[in-house]
């Protein structure tokens, strides 16, 4: 069987296994296994595909296999990775891992929740390694469907407003996706003859302009939605504030990133003119996310809604990067989305331990945590200077990048938007350290909090990974900059024939 | 020529030990962490000044000039084809002066903390913070580029906000920390915006590159004029403000005061002698470009130097907490660096004044550290911050008092302690300039004078305290650095700086020039004479003073309003009539539109249901009355 295959196989088979478990310790454990050798297997394919490149394959994508599933259509179950899905595979394997054990105190329908986890993850995975439309779409509904019934079902707060809210504007979204496609596939042969959804296939045909300048929107603004694109973002407020830990970490950490990783590989890798002429609408868009996100978490109290707005901010900044058109700027909107995709897990599971032991998120409420949770609170306090962009974490090279990478526009509307984005970093700091400072130092204002105590071990190892995670990438960013940016020629290519320019 | 790659373990050793203590030290004795700190750093300024020897010494030099030697070098990051950031060490005559200043200071503040914070909860943090600084700051010094120094500013930006906060349960510490980080942060952004300007225009970070006078980022010109300045200039405005934000220069300077909220070792190593020069040396190290590029954001750093010095000064005489009047005391000095650089020309004798402020940044480390380490004593005895609260402690902490007054000498310029000799050159710098320059430094040198013998009058001279109990000398683990930084505060003056550091790097000769130097004394002595008068003994002569200046001096006193200044646009406008309408604009239109859709939806879906009753009459009803209509409709169009 071939590697990519595993990414769906291994979290079939540890649903399966959840099935028959018998009691909680076992179902808590065999998803901890099961999600550790998703794990071991995302190492090892990104040390095999750096073999392959190393080695001299130079073929657009990797491990390549193609299975015809629904011949009438041409539907087919074709998968392949590049250096940009190979990370984000990388980041979901990271993400659903800690999930797990950010989730090890779920007592009420242990059982279901753990298969719906991991059933979402698999759509994750699906997703990142699909290269036919068709089969991307389908793992991207299986995405989204479960979190209807995680939020819903094991939320808080008034979750199944919250739930619906979520659920129908993805769909919403879901919805302008699909049209999108459609539109691809009828399009995909304009010579007539077998029409196709294989994504590669459509990257080397030439759409009508006028038919690509109809059809980007839908793309753009479908998985923008997902991607937290003001204004459709209101959903993630909402969600995040209701959903259970694990599915914020997974929804703010891999899930977003799927909005993302579809405008800059369909819309944009496929629609090329219509990025270039309509690409300014979103621009503003973007930009306007990015100092509206932090402007607006600046104000907040409750702490998942400030982690929800910083959310909109730096996924703003993805989604800015990939409407920059070069290689520097998408190399750093696939950081961002990585370093963005750990460091908001890491709130989100460090927010639920907070919550876990305070029963409140509202900030005003808490203070002083530092003294009875010190590994909470440097932990916490870590992923704050993550988020802010401190050197040495994985968000300082990710907005670097960015910023170096949009400011090789060089026309003042470019010009504006990028400054625009770069002050943005300090609003960041601005909610950031008010966190803190409320939340962790002063005095201890509540004497219950006095006997509190710090994480226990499935939190730490939680934690743990993803701090690892930021703190490896912003250590030593080389090789995953030039494993991404390796994997991005063919649609500076793409973009560069598309340029009025050109 | 010797293998300068040993130069590298300077920088790593500091990180290494913040490291190790970080994570292990709570399993040890505090005082392992202390002693581990220290002995690192000893070895860091071991491995300092033997760099130092073998630069100044045994590297040939091309045309008499030092040259700009890269000691080691690796890409870090690659951006586009043209940019990556590396990291690396760069050796020269100003970053090898850097090296030496740091990990001295930091070096006798680990010392000194030994004994300062026994006791203390947190020890281990402290060490393990102050070493993470210490890497920062030494990071920061040998950048071989621009990119590499703005993450180690960043880098010193958190370090100094750890430790200011370090005392964390108290609200005012984690207050003055966030402001601190906060501030520096937005003249970071501008330092960034002039990094990319700069990269933009010039396609490198590297600063041999860069600096080069004959290179071609520099002969290349400006760039484009945009909003009447080129676009180099405004690269190097962008820059300058970062520097402006570390060094605490008008009008960013207001994290300043607040940042002695920290414990006091850690104003003096990073808020008196090292990281808030990081904006001079940012601005020394990027020199050629201001000078050749974009002289008029040089005029910028000579004004904002020249009006914070005199502000900063003027404020500074009306404080009475000790921590703050050297907090003033130091913006006003910086000032004066900046300001000379401002003044000086490139190359030969016009480049007087970078050496001037060079020279001045390395003396003013020691007599400021001493000052504050001198300080720190003092409140260590007392438990206080206000010189009302002291008096007559002369004979209560004898090594201290000395030491105190050796520094305050030093800083009024009084010959032949080190102060005299930075502080004449850079007179001698502005008096090339402008005479009006040059009464104004004057005018700096009597206020420094009259607001340090202010604080040395009142805190050892004067009516003796109320104390709780008598006040004792610290243990030696603290007096002997404040022994050691006063040998320097009288003898660095006499190092013949000029023959090592200058603007182009060619030995300069160094002199008294008479007409500068005894104006200069005497404006000083006269400051120092003032200052006895009024506070040596209990007089009501400042009082009457006070009194008479009214309204000024109640503004200098509250610091001309820049923290309500700043409290208004922070919390009022920005928090108030930006944050929040966003948060209700998002709740209520965004969201609300978005609810509305669902509404909309619901309503018509609620509407629209009624049809599908299931009830056969009501269909039949429908279908008759609908027919019915119909008819009519067609009827009616046939007809017309």
């Amino acid at each position: 069987m071939d590697i990519l295959t595993l990414f769906i196989v291994i979290p079939v088979l540890t649903i399966i296994g959840i099935v028959f478990s018998k009691d909680h310790k076992q179902v808590k454990w065999t998803a901890a296994i099961g999600m550790g050798l998703q794990l071991i297997a995302a190492a090892t394919l990104i040390i095999l595909f750096l073999m392959e490149r190393k080695a001299g394959n130079m073929a657009e994508m990797l491990f390549v296999k193609d299975l015809v599933w629904f011949p009438s259509l041409n539907i087919h179950y074709l998968i392949g990775v590049d250096g940009v899905s190979v990370a984000m595979i990388g980041l979901t394997a990271i993400v659903i891992f800690a999930g797990i054990f950010a989730s090890w105190e779920v007592e009420e329908l242990h059982k279901e929740f753990f298969i719906t986890l991991i059933l979402l993850s698999t759509g994750v995975f699906g997703f990142f390694i699909s290269l036919d439309l068709f089969t991307l779409f389908l793992f991207y509904e299986i995405a989204v469907i479960p979190m209807y019934l995680l939020i819903g079902i094991w939320g808080s707060g008034p979750r199944e407003y919250s739930a619906m809210k979520l659920t129908l504007m993805l769909m919403g979204g879901s919805a302008l996706i699909l049209v999108g496609l459609l539109g691809l596939y009828f399009n995909s042969n304009p010579s007539g003859g077998q029409l196709t959804f294989s994504l590669l296939a459509i990257s080397k045909v030439h759409i009508p302009v006028e038919i690509q300048k109809f059809f980007f929107p839908f793309l753009f603004i479908g998985f923008g939605v997902l991607g937290a694109l003001f204004p459709f973002h209101t959903w993630s407020p909402d969600g995040h504030a209701s959903a259970p830990t694990a599915v914020s970490m997974l929804h703010a950490g891999v899930l977003m990133k799927l909005g993302g990783y579809g405008c800059f590989r369909v819309a944009v890798f496929l629609l090329p003119e219509a990025a270039h002429e309509l690409g300014w609408i979103f621009i503003i868009l973007t930009t306007i996310s990015v100092i509206y996100g932090a402007l607006g978490a600046v104000w907040q109290k409750d702490l998942k809604y400030i982690n929800a707005y910083s959310s909109v901010s730096h996924c703003g900044m993805v989604l800015f990067a990939i409407l920059m058109f070069n290689k520097t700027a998408m190399t750093g909107a696939v950081l961002q989305m990585i370093s963005h995709g750990i460091m908001t897990a890491l709130f989100f599971a460090l927010i639920g331990m907070i919550y876990g032991r305070t029963h409140t998120r509202y900030i005003n409420e808490m203070g002083g945590l530092m003294k009875v949770m010190p590994f909470l609170g440097v932990a916490y306090v870590i992923g704050g200077l993550a988020s802010l962009g401190l050197p040495g974490f994985s968000g300082f090279v990710a907005e670097m990048t960015i910023f170096v990478g949009a400011f090789q526009n060089v026309d003042t509307f470019h010009r504006v938007a990028t400054i625009i984005v770069v002050s943005s970093i300090v609003v960041t700091a601005v909610y950031i350290l008010r966190v803190v400072g409320i939340l962790l130092l002063g005095k201890i204002n509540n004497e219950h909090y006095e006997h509190l105590g710090d994480a226990k071990w499935y939190e730490r190892v939680s934690t743990g990974v993803l701090i690892f995670g930021i703190t490896a990438i912003g250590l030593a960013p080389l090789w995953l900059s030039e494993m991404i940016s390796g994997g991005l020629g063919p649609i500076i290519q793409r973009l560069l024939m598309a340029s009025p320019i050109h | 020529m010797i293998n300068f790659g040993f130069t590298v373990w300077i920088v790593l050793i500091p990180l290494i030990i913040f490291v190790l203590v970080g994570f292990f030290g709570n399993r040890f004795k505090p005082v392992v962490s202390g002693i581990v700190g220290t002995s690192g750093l000893f070895v860091s300024m071991a491995l300092s000044y033997y760099t130092a020897y073998q630069y100044f010494f045994n590297v040939p030099r091309v045309g008499d000039a030092f040259q700009k030697l890269i000691a080691y070098n690796t890409v870090w990051l690659r951006l586009t084809e043209k940019l990556h950031i590396d990291l690396g060490v760069l050796l020269d005559p100003i970053s090898v002066m850097m090296l030496i200043v740091i990990t001295t200071v930091s070096f006798m503040v680990h010392l000194y903390s030994i004994g300062y914070m026994k006791g203390e909860k947190g020890y281990e943090r402290f060490f393990s913070f102050l070493s993470l600084f210490s890497f920062s700051m030494l990071g920061l010094v040998i950048a071989t580029n621009i990119f590499q120094m703005y993450i180690f500013w960043e880098l010193v930006g958190v370090s100094s906000y750890l430790l200011i906060g370090f005392y964390y349960t108290k609200d005012t510490a984690v207050a003055a920390s966030k402001k601190a980080f906060i501030v520096t942060r937005f003249a970071d952004v501008g330092f960034l915006i002039g990094i990319l300007i700069l990269s933009f225009t010039t396609g490198t970070f590297d600063f041999i590159t860069l600096t080069d006078p004959n290179g071609t980022a520099i002969t290349q010109g400006g760039g484009i004029m945009f909003l009447g300045l080129s676009t180099m200039t405004w690269s190097m405005i962008f820059v300058f403000m970062g520097g402006a934000g570390k060094s605490a220069m008008f009008p960013l300077h207001i994290w300043l005061p607040d940042a002695m909220e920290g414990p006091t070792p850690v104003s003096a190593l990073i808020h008196a002698a090292t990281m808030v020069v990081a904006g001079v040396y940012l601005v020394a190290r990027m020199f050629p470009i201001f000078h050749f590029s974009a002289p008029v954001a040089l005029d910028v750093v000579m004004y904002v130097g020249a009006f914070s010095s005199i502000f900063a000064a003027v404020i500074a005489c009306t404080q009475f907490d000790i921590k703050r009047v050297l907090a003033y005391s130091t913006m006003s000095q910086i000032g004066l660096m900046m300001f000379a650089l401002g003044v000086s020309g490139y190359g030969e004798e016009a480049g007087l004044g970078f050496m001037a402020s060079m020279f001045h940044l390395f003396t003013h480390a020691f007599f400021k550290a001493l000052l504050f380490l001198g300080a720190g004593a003092i409140i260590h005895a007392v438990h206080s911050n206000y010189m009302n609260e002291m008096g007559g402690l002369r004979k209560h902490l004898p090594i201290t008092h000395i030491t105190f007054l050796i520094a305050c000498l030093s800083i009024a310029g009084i010959p032949p302690l080190a102060g005299f000799f930075s502080k004449d050159e850079i007179l001698a710098a502005g008096h090339e300039k402008s005479l009006f320059l040059f009464i104004l430094g004057l005018t700096i040198s009597a206020l420094t004078a009259f607001y340090m013998f202010r604080l040395y009058f009142s805190i050892f001279w004067g009516k003796e305290q109320n104390y709780h109990h008598t006040p004792h000398e610290a243990p030696k683990v603290m007096t002997i650095p404040l022994m050691l930084l006063a040998l320097g505060a009288i003898f660095a003056g006499l190092l013949p700086f000029a023959s090592f550091v200058t603007s182009d790097g060619k030995p300069l000769a160094m002199h008294i020039d008479l007409a500068i130097a005894i104006p200069a004394v005497l404006v000083g002595v006269f400051g120092a004479l003032t200052a006895m008068v009024f506070y040596r003994k209990e007089t009501n002569i400042p009082e009457k003073i006070s009194t008479a200046l009214g309204g000024f001096y109640r503004a200098a006193f509250r610091k001309f309003y820049m923290d309500e200044l700043y409290l208004f646009i922070t919390r009022k406008i920005i928090f108030n009539y930006v944050s929040r309408p966003i948060a209700w604009f998002d709740r209520h239109i965004v969201d609300g539109s978005m609810n509305g859709v669902s509404y909309v939806t619901n309503e018509v879906s609620t509407r629209i249901k009624s049809f599908q009753s299931g009830q056969l009459q009501q269909y039949a009803w429908v279908f008759v009355t609908g027919a019915v209509a119909l008819a009519l409709a067609f009827i009616y169009l046939w007809t017309n």
